[in-house]
């Protein structure tokens, strides 16, 4: 092995949201000198607006830096961000692949989350080098002690080998960093081998075409190569290779052991897929690296414009968005309610409504969004099945056979103060209860089956409220199921309104409908006239409410003189109109589209 | 020209529930101090004495709230500034609770001519609820008082649709109003408003209004009451025997320019709608240094001049005059409003004859749906200019 390699290593961090990873990265990122203090941005890694906001990384990125160890030489360390989301599990053991060890960052106060344990889990299956850091040690409710013997209890980690750090206040860092070199081992290809480049994540970029993230396995790849994807069979040729300082920095060859970015006149994200091996075209290697899948979205959704006219733009809009982000599906929809508009299918629900956040903020486009749906298996009489991912074209109940569902396993860990809650939850959402371990003295694993229908809207959010937080999530799609399920209509005024239609398990039919035609009732305002609401399946009405008819709208108040003030009031009236949407003769607003996947009561 | 002159008073001996005005509790040293940087602002403004105006009104918070040696230095402020001999209408807002003889004296020898009491309600408790101080004997007395002192152009106001309140107390509370057989009756259905009391209640869900249907019930029962009583309703909230219209009012509804003085009060002069600070000590600061204490300003091109002028004179029952609207602008109204004024005509909500355009008794229900229409976006001018 060349020093070069030999003095490489390739790391994530793996970490809970809040629990520090950002500033960590960013403190890696100083004592590297990477960054000069006026360069430095609060956390630099997390660059889309979005993700700053939501304190969560969506997109990957990898950072070459250099780091003179104790030992006397100098190191290249490449730290490969990683998504923060259970949306995102696939793209994060894609990235933990391009690494050979992780720095695992737990909260000195919180412990352990069943996220970061699904991630560890993933990096472990990835046989990388696990670091324990335990974060925020300067907290005043920070108890280090308690959460390395969960280290120890849970992942079997020696309590000994953890780090205590904050980042914050810059404790632990240089220990971190020798232990990234002592520790995690060089990247073990052979330079002479063909070419094999893991592509753990890309981006597309108006100017160079698509910007894949790459990890050189083995061999290498120069300016001018022809390449070959593995999975798709696709050739390019090499334009620009490099790597990130965190600035973009052109070098004429990646190989063994370097992370950095190529780019080949490659015009759509869809040709560089995540866990793609990379090879040259007259030198293919024979077989790709493991681990590569065909990501399919999971949760699908009608998206339309409120103001018809701006169908092109969302067409637009999706497309662009599409070029940088291979797992965002669409395909245009006519609803009758609706008008024209596009299904849209997502990897979960975090990804649904960050693109829909991004269609209204970046484009400037009012959408009303669906109720999102699953993909269901449809058997009918004739043997034949179909796939339902849009509950307005579930077919009649009379040519039904079978109906199934997807099911996922639903790892939940919570102090077991609150095992109680969780189970009411899980039991209310269909799931159906598999084991419960004991992790420690407090904390418990809650093992259920469920619906992934039943978890793709509020679960996350009542499980948080319900145990004020302390409860953490992970899922794994486990298969399809058959249950009991039908088909449910809204109507408003008499009308069935197809956009509201949504798939609901008999057993809980009555007792949904009835809910969701009083949510109804309060979330659209009063009309001209009186506006019955009705849920039926088939032709059987099962729960009924009334809108009733406006009967006043004027301001008798005389406000002093204030024109400006009435106005504004009239001009907010208006534009409050523009977000409205004209449902046959009622005018709906965004929100009620959402609220037939919407269970708490308040 | 600009014929009328507003003047805000922001103290109060308590605050109401449902105020949002620009209000603070009294104190004679800010009072005095207000006082002050009032005439500097007015004195900055209007800088020839005895100018004409044609309608002067003082409102609040309660200018009643001033002590009699505070009204007269504000009266001999105004007394000097403004030609009161010809001035038409000299409103002065009251409050049953803080007016007394020596007050009621004092207004009528500065040419005050008109009196407007905040009565709101005829019943104790729902008084007490509104976090009025006066009882309903204080109108009784106070309205002998005005009476014994020649005031006959007294105007009450009257709020409708409290808290809890039916439809028959409502309509008890209104009979009693009417026996007074007063000129002028000013009516506002309850607006709960940010920043008051009532909307913190309503926010946590412990403030009951009646609901829709009850409102309109009421709101049925105060038109024909006072019809029954010949007083005729000439503006959306406002009812008054012929002749006794409220002049200062109808400026606002007219789309006449208008002064604004004092903490947070509005002023529509050529070209813009001011808006004063409204934070007392930043008022009077301001006042005081350059008399030129505004806030806001809005600039009034031609769109909003012609928005306004209908959203503005469809309050009033008579409606727009076309020809006004043709003079003043120099076209007619259905070149911009042509579309928008069949369709809510079809609605049932304006109705048209060879002079006006107007409101219908449902479309004064469903007002802010009428005005709103009649917003325009720049690209519409094109059609006329």
């Amino acid at each position: 092995m060349v020093k070069k390699q030999k003095n490489v290593r390739n790391f994530s961090i793996i970490a809970h949201i809040d629990h520090g990873k950002s500033t960590l990265a960013d403190r890696i990122l100083e004592n590297t000198k990477a960054l000069t203090q006026r360069e430095m941005k609060e956390q630099f890694l997390d660059a889309m607006d979005l993700e700053r906001e939501r304190g969560i990384t969506i997109k990957l990125n990898a950072v070459q830096l250099q780091y003179a160890s104790k030992d006397g030489e100098e190191y290249t360390f490449h730290l490969i961000d990683t998504p923060g989301h259970v949306d995102f599990t696939y793209e994060v053991s894609r990235s933990l692949a391009a690494c050979e060890g992780a720095v695992l960052v737990v909260d000195a106060a919180q412990g352990i989350e069943a996220q970061t344990l699904a991630n560890v889990y993933l990096a472990l299956d990835n046989d990388l080098e696990i670091i324990p850091v335990i974060n925020k040690i300067d907290l005043p409710n920070a108890d280090p002690e308690r959460v390395a013997q969960e280290l120890e209890d849970v992942i079997g980690i020696d309590k000994d080998d953890v780090i205590l750090a904050s980042a914050k206040d810059n404790i632990g860092i240089e220990e971190i960093l020798e232990r990234i070199v002592t520790d995690i081992p060089a990247p073990q290809g052979e330079s002479e081998e063909p070419l094999k480049a893991l592509i753990f994540d890309s981006l597309y970029d108006p100017y160079r075409g698509v910007i894949a993230y790459v990890c050189v396995k083995d061999g290498a790849v120069k300016i001018g190569d022809k390449i070959k994807m593995m999975a798709t069979g696709k050739e390019f040729e090499v334009n620009d290779l490099g790597v990130f300082t965190p600035k973009p920095v052109n070098k004429d060859e990646l190989t063994v052991g370097d992370v950095g970015f190529l780019t080949a006149s490659i015009k759509n994200v869809g040709d560089t897929r995540v866990g793609d091996t990379i090879t040259l075209a007259k030198n293919e290697a024979d077989t790709p690296l493991p681990g590569y899948r065909r990501l399919n979205p999971m949760v699908f959704c009608g998206l339309f414009p409120v103001d018809s006219n701006k169908y092109n733009d969302l067409r637009e809009a999706l497309e662009r968005l599409e070029l940088n982000d291979s797992s965002l599906q669409y395909e245009a929809e006519t609803s009758q309610a609706l008008g024209f508009g596009f299904r849209c299918g997502f990897l979960g629900l975090l990804h649904m409504e960050i693109i829909q956040e991004r269609i209204e903020r970046e484009f400037n486009i009012d959408l009303i969004t669906t109720a999102p749906s699953v993909i269901y298996e449809v058997e009918e009489t004739s043997g034949e099945t179909v796939e339902v991912d849009n509950p307005s074209v579930m077919p009649d109940p009379q040519i039904i056979k079978e109906v199934r569902e997807p099911f996922v396993k639903a790892t939940i860990m919570v102090p077991n103060d609150y095992v109680g809650a969780v189970m009411e939850i899980a039991q209310k959402k269909r799931g159906q209860f598999m084991d419960m371990e004991y992790l420690d003295d407090i904390r418990v694993n809650v093992i259920y089956h469920i619906p992934l229908s039943e978890i793709v809207y509020d679960f996350f959010d009542q499980l948080k409220s319900q145990t004020k937080g302390y409860a953490s999530f992970d899922y794994d799609l486990i298969g399809y199921h058959p249950s009991n399920l039908v088909k449910m209509d809204i109507l408003l005024n008499g009308e069935t309104i197809d956009a509201l239609s949504f798939i609901v398990h008999r057993d809980f039919a009555y007792e949904r409908g009835k809910h969701i035609v009083d949510k109804l009732k309060d979330l659209i305002p009063r009309q001209q006239f009186e506006v019955p609401v009705q849920a039926a399946i088939g032709n059987k009405i099962v729960a009924r409410s009334t809108i009733k008819a406006m009967r006043k709208n004027v301001l008798s108040k005389c406000y002093g003189g204030d024109i400006s003030r009435k106005r504004k009031l009239l001009e907010k009236q208006k534009e409050g109109k523009k977000r409205m949407k004209m449902v046959g003769s009622v005018e709906v607003p965004q929100e009620a589209f959402m609220a037939v996947l919407e269970m708490n009561d308040d | 020209m600009i014929n009328s002159v507003y003047i805000h008073i922001p103290f109060c001996q308590q605050l109401c529930h449902y105020c949002d005005f620009t209000k603070f509790f009294y104190n004679e040293a800010a009072a005095n101090e207000y006082i002050e940087a009032l005439a500097n602002e007015i004195n900055q403004n209007i800088p020839n004495e005895k100018t004409y105006v044609k309608t002067i009104y003082v409102g609040g918070g309660t200018p009643t709230a001033l002590t009699v040696e505070q009204l007269r230095s504000l009266l001999n402020l105004i007394y000097k500034k403004f030609d009161i001999a010809n001035c038409k209408e000299f409103t002065i807002e009251a409050n049953p609770g803080d007016f007394d003889i020596d007050k009621i004296k004092l207004l009528k020898s500065y040419g005050v001519n008109r009196i407007s009491l905040g009565v709101q309600v005829f019943d104790d408790k729902m008084l007490e609820e509104l976090g009025r101080i006066h009882k309903v004997k204080d109108v009784y007395r106070t309205i002998d008082l005005l009476t014994q002192q020649h005031f006959s152009n007294i105007s009450l106001d009257l709020i409708y649709a409290l808290p809890n309140q039916t439809v028959n107390q409502f309509e008890k509370s209104l009979q009693e109003a009417m026996t007074f057989n007063l000129p002028h009756y000013s009516t506002y259905a309850l607006q709960i408003e940010p920043k008051t009391i009532f909307y913190q209640r309503y926010k946590k869900g412990q403030l009951h209004r009646p609901p829709q249907e009850a409102e309109v019930e009421m709101y049925t029962i105060l038109k024909d009451t006072m019809q029954a009583n010949d007083v005729y309703q000439y503006e959306i909230s406002n009812f008054a025997k012929q002749g006794y219209e409220s002049q200062h009012n109808l400026t606002y509804w007219n789309n006449d320019y208008y002064y604004g003085f004092g903490a947070g009060a509005h002023g529509y002069l050529p070209g813009k709608r001011i808006g004063n600070i409204r934070p007392l000590p930043h008022y009077i600061k301001k006042a005081l240094d350059n008399g030129m204490p505004v806030l806001t300003t809005e600039e009034i091109g031609l769109k909003e001049q012609i928005e306004e002028e209908f959203f503005l004179g469809l309050r009033k029952l008579e409606g727009v005059s076309k020809s006004s609207f043709e003079k003043k602008f120099g076209f007619t109204y259905n070149k911009l409003y042509g579309q928008t004024v069949s369709n809510l005509i079809q609605k049932g909500w304006l109705a048209e004859d060879q002079q006006y355009i107007k409101l219908t008794d449902e479309g004064i229900l469903f007002g802010n749906d009428v005005f709103a229409q009649f917003l325009l976006e720049n690209s519409d001018l094109e059609l006329v200019y």
